[in-house]
């Protein structure tokens, strides 16, 4: 698995792949369940959802949790982080990758 | 704190200027401050409000005081944000910059409040901390070192409790004192988050990781994938249920008690053009702007109430899936419900939509939802050509063209908003939204919010209303037929010779002259039109009898394809000058209500056209 070594994570530009590593992103993490944010993934250069995800805190070494999903499918997800809560469309959680708390 | 500070310049008061986060308490700290004594307006150019107000401090220092938008960073996102950080660097047009800032943070929120902070401490402006919310805080097992944090971060930071005036007297006594100088900025490259985790583990003491249980509690049951849509469904039933039912009386009552008042008042006055431009003119019109006030002030008094108390973000959470459908996010479904009884409530309500694009969007399809205006002409037509058959044994044939009406006008709706949002699809279009902590809604800042609505509504929209209501009139009036002359009145003056040439125009929609002249004093309110239908048929009732005596002359004298046709129009046709009016001063741009008006008609004449030829083709009329 690949750690950033980076601090922050966010600045880094990594062809989005899924699947080759073992990497759990936001979008696909079950109700209740709890991680750690390993990096915030840009999908463009100065990707201005990323930017502001990071301005909202999920940056890496934050503790997350889904306390809810949409009505219609699992869109979108609400998300606590620290004491602020966040509603996230399925492609903004998607660019969160997570790393398990254990 | 010895120093007894004296007003340093009495003449000019000190100009400072409000910013944090949303949900910061910003608000009703700022309405705290200010009581009444504030002004809502725009800024220049675009829909952002822009709030201000005055207060004085103990020692009699005049404040003037600037309540920029909530803003998460000064990297903005939206026009809102925009204006906040053009206001903090100095850089806006016509906003000067602020002597000192007032930072407001939640201390139940800080690990995202303080990021903003350290950002509004690289300005070099002078700024004072308000620890909001330090109660609800301390509720929560929240310990919090502010003089540690103050030396720390090297700006005062003064504890407010927004909810009273004792609690923001630490404010006003800390505005007393002279100005603190400006923090010495962060060293560059210092990652703020990392900046933040110190402070935070430094002065705070948070045994239960700052978490609020009873939010955590009431969303299980609000965000609960079956609960909570149906307890959203609960909650706007009820909305909707008062918004109609409670406003009647009180709209009816103020409509016959302005009648009732014009016929005393204009007694003594003997008939004739001014008598008639001062009832049928001034008087009509200004009933028509107030009679909107009940219904506006119940709809703002649920978004408010809904909005402080943090329900309103999670019911946009709910809808969010819904709305998308139709390219936009959950916030806009409020708006669009609320359009049903009427779209100058529901395109004011389209202020609690943040992004820009979806607001506009919102306020263009806002008029094809079918208004309760529309129900007395949607209820003459039908009940004169639509025959009372019952289909499939409980369905009445009547009450399903009704429905097939809104229907018709819903999915309208959703397809222009997709076609006006489709543009920009290429680009993601986030959700992002905060969902803040339940707390009890203010009463003052409810109030204070309501009377805001009232006044905008009544001075800025009322003087376009009221002065297209009597420009109407005289249309309708004028030149006055000659004496003795066979027919209505409303023939002979300029509005009928309008009518009569506009026929060029709706003849290929099957509308006859009649219809045409009437649709001119029906641009005051849809409703009027059934009233000065009766006037050009000469019916003479003005009243509740005209539809009564309307529906068998219409049912002899138009072809069904005509009525149809009619009806086609009315789904979309922008006649409503008060709709347009509103528009006109919640966007801020003539550009886009011209365009509204014009997309609105091009769809009411092809849906019009399309139904005649259709009616015609299938009842053979030729």
């Amino acid at each position: 698995m690949r750690l950033s070594r980076t601090e922050a994570g966010a600045r880094e530009l990594p062809p989005h792949h899924r699947g080759t590593e073992l990497m759990l992103y936001l979008d696909t993490l079950p109700k209740g369940g709890h991680a750690v944010i390993e990096k915030v993934e840009q999908r463009a250069p100065l990707d201005p959802i990323a930017t502001r995800l990071g301005e909202l805190g999920f940056v890496p070494g934050e503790a997350v949790q889904v306390v809810a999903t949409g009505p219609m499918g699992r869109d979108p997800i609400a998300v606590r982080l620290g004491s602020s809560r966040f509603a996230l469309r399925r492609g903004e959680a998607a660019r969160v990758g997570l790393r398990t708390a254990s | 704190m010895s120093v007894t500070a004296s007003p340093q310049t009495p003449a000019s008061p000190l100009h400072i200027a409000l910013v944090g986060n949303p949900n910061c308490g910003k608000t009703s700290l700022f309405n705290q401050l200010t009581g009444s004594r504030q002004k809502v307006a725009n800024y220049a150019g675009v829909t952002v409000e822009r709030k201000e107000g005055f207060f004085t401090t103990p020692h009699g220092r005049t404040i003037r005081v600037l309540d920029l938008p909530g803003a998460y960073s000064l990297d903005s996102t939206s026009p809102d944000e925009d204006v906040t950080r053009d206001v903090c660097l100095g850089r806006h047009r016509t906003e000067p910059r602020p002597e000192m800032l007032v930072a407001v943070i939640s201390a139940t929120n800080l690990r995202l409040h303080l990021r903003f902070l350290l950002e509004l401490k690289q300005l070099g402006l002078p700024v004072i901390v308000a620890l909001n919310m330090m109660d609800e805080a301390r509720r929560h097992g929240l310990q919090i070192d502010a003089a540690g944090l103050q030396a720390d971060l090297d700006m005062p930071i003064v504890p407010v409790v927004s909810l009273n005036r004792a609690g923001v007297m630490p404010l006003l006594q800390a505005l007393d004192l002279p100005l603190p100088p400006a923090p010495v900025p962060l060293p560059a490259g210092l990652d703020p988050h990392m900046e933040v985790r110190r402070l935070l583990a430094t002065h705070v003491v948070d045994p239960a990781a700052g978490t609020d249980r009873l939010t955590d509690r009431l969303d299980r049951v609000f965000l609960h994938p079956v609960w909570g849509p149906v307890i959203l469904l609960a909650v706007l039933f009820v909305m909707f249920q008062t918004v109609f039912a409670w406003a009647q009386p009180l709209m009816d009552g103020l409509d016959s008690g302005i009648s009732t008042f014009g016929q005393i008042v204009l007694k003594p006055l003997p008939d004739g053009i001014l008598h008639s431009l001062l009832a049928d003119g001034v008087l009509a019109g200004a009933g028509t702007v107030i009679v909107f006030l009940p219904q506006i002030l119940i709809l703002f008094l649920w978004i408010l109430a809904l909005e402080e108390s943090g329900y309103l973000p999670r019911a946009a959470f709910l809808l969010d899936r819904l709305m998308a459908l139709a390219g936009l996010s959950g916030r806009s479904f409020i708006p669009l419900l609320s359009s049903f009884a009427c779209a100058i409530p529901g395109i004011m309500a389209a202020r609690t939509i943040q992004n820009p694009r979806d607001r506009l969007v919102t306020i263009l399809i806002a008029p094809l939802m079918t208004c309760s205006a529309r129900l007395p002409v949607y209820t003459l037509l039908i009940g004169a050509f639509v025959p009372h058959h019952t289909v499939l044994g409980i369905f009445g044939l009547q009450g399903l063209v009704l429905f097939g009406l809104y229907a018709v006008a819903i999915v309208s709706g959703v397809i222009a908003a997709r076609v006006m949002t489709r543009g920009v699809k290429s680009e993601e279009h986030p959700l992002l939204l905060e969902l803040p902590s339940y707390r009890r809604p203010n009463l003052r800042s409810l109030v204070l919010g309501l009377w805001q609505r009232a006044v905008m509504f009544l001075s800025r929209v009322g003087t376009i209303i009221v002065s297209l209501n009597v420009l109407l009139w005289a249309l309708s009036s004028f030149p006055l037929p000659p004496a003795g002359a066979p027919g209505a009145a409303i023939d002979y003056s300029l509005a009928g010779r309008i009518g009569h040439l506009m026929q060029w125009v709706f003849a290929p929609i099957g509308f006859n002259w009649q219809i045409c002249v009437s649709l001119i004093p029906g641009l005051a309110a849809r409703e009027v039109a059934v009233s000065s239908l009766a006037t050009v048929y000469a019916i003479g009732a003005t009243d509740d009898g005209a539809a009564d005596k309307l529906l068998p002359l219409l049912s002899t004298q138009w072809s069904m394809a005509t009525a149809f046709s009619l009806l086609a129009w009315y789904v979309y046709a922008p006649q409503c000058i008060s709709t347009l009016a509103v528009m006109r001063r919640e966007t801020g741009s003539i550009k886009t209500v011209l365009w509204a008006a014009a997309y609105l008609f091009g769809l009411a004449y092809l849906a019009a056209f399309l139904t005649y030829h259709i009616t015609r083709a299938i009842t053979g009329v030729p």
